[in-house]
């Protein structure tokens, strides 16, 4: 099935497009991004919890959140500036992974209603280098390899 | 695994970009694809070790001369790499739509 988020990664630029269309009114699309609660139930997976420590949604406010895996330990802290907050039509944030060397980036998310029950959100994001824009659009990538790895590792383990 | 011949590493030097794009049409010499770029010889036989090396051109020997081409499995393995990125946004996308629909309902 294809997906419906596209990312586009242009060769040698600095930057990203994320698009996506969704099957939800542009409003809800919009609370989903500016309501802590629910930002931190899609923001969360089956394997760590993500908390919004703090979030101030409001032009000049700022937000930080952590994830926490299932024994509790935090694996992932990330914190950024809002910019500004418009609502069902604009934010512009900053967004840094804490006590990691992937520097900042500036995310423009564009809010877009298409019909009544149909809307769409383009993310532009902004990398302070090349380089770091291609660490970043890897990390899943190196993360996927070394859940392998544990998991091999676990299964190689227990035949000992 | 030589992980100094990283796939991601190697396709970040723009002259080495430029020579996979040369070698996707045909096979080339050394000699051949050299002629294409200002920079000296030795150099371009570097980028061409560091391309084969990690695997993403291939060496073929024809009579006297050596023909570089492309090996397409090793591209694809770069194509893909962005899936895994792709993967996450979708899934926290297709669970932002489940949330809100149940939200909606609930109202």
């Amino acid at each position: 099935m294809e997906k419906k988020t596209k990312v586009h990664a242009e060769d040698g630029k600095q930057d990203l497009m994320i698009t996506r269309e969704f099957d939800l009114p542009l409003d809800l699309l919009f609370k989903a991004h500016a309501e802590p609660d629910l930002i931190e139930q899609w923001m969360s997976n089956p394997y760590s919890t993500t908390k919004l420590v703090k979030f101030d949604g409001r032009k000049h406010g700022s937000y930080q959140l952590q994830s926490v895996d299932g024994q509790g330990n935090v694996v992932f802290r990330a914190n950024g500036a809002i910019h500004e907050f418009i609502p069902n039509k604009k934010i512009i944030r900053t967004f840094e992974m804490e006590n990691t060397p992937f520097g900042v980036q500036l995310e423009i998310y564009e809010f877009e209603q298409l019909t009544g029950t149909t809307s769409k959100l383009t993310m532009h994001t902004v990398y302070e280098s090349l380089a770091q824009r291609d660490q970043v659009l890897k990390l899943p990538f190196a993360q996927g390899i070394s859940m392998a790895h544990d998991r091999m590792q676990e299964i190689m383990s227990k035949l000992k | 695994m030589n992980l100094r011949r990283d796939v991601f590493q190697a396709i970040a030097d723009p002259t080495r970009r430029a020579i996979l794009l040369l070698v996707a049409s045909q096979s080339m010499t050394a000699g051949a694809i050299a002629s294409n770029f200002d920079t000296a010889r030795p150099t371009v036989s570097k980028h061409l070790q560091i391309l084969t090396e990690c695997e993403l051109l291939k060496q073929e020997q024809n009579g006297r001369e050596i023909y570089y081409h492309l090996n397409p499995n090793k591209m694809k393995e770069i194509a893909d790499y962005i899936e895994p990125f792709r993967n996450m946004w979708d899934d926290r996308f297709n669970k932002l739509e489940t949330i809100m629909k149940q939200y909606k309902a609930k109202k």
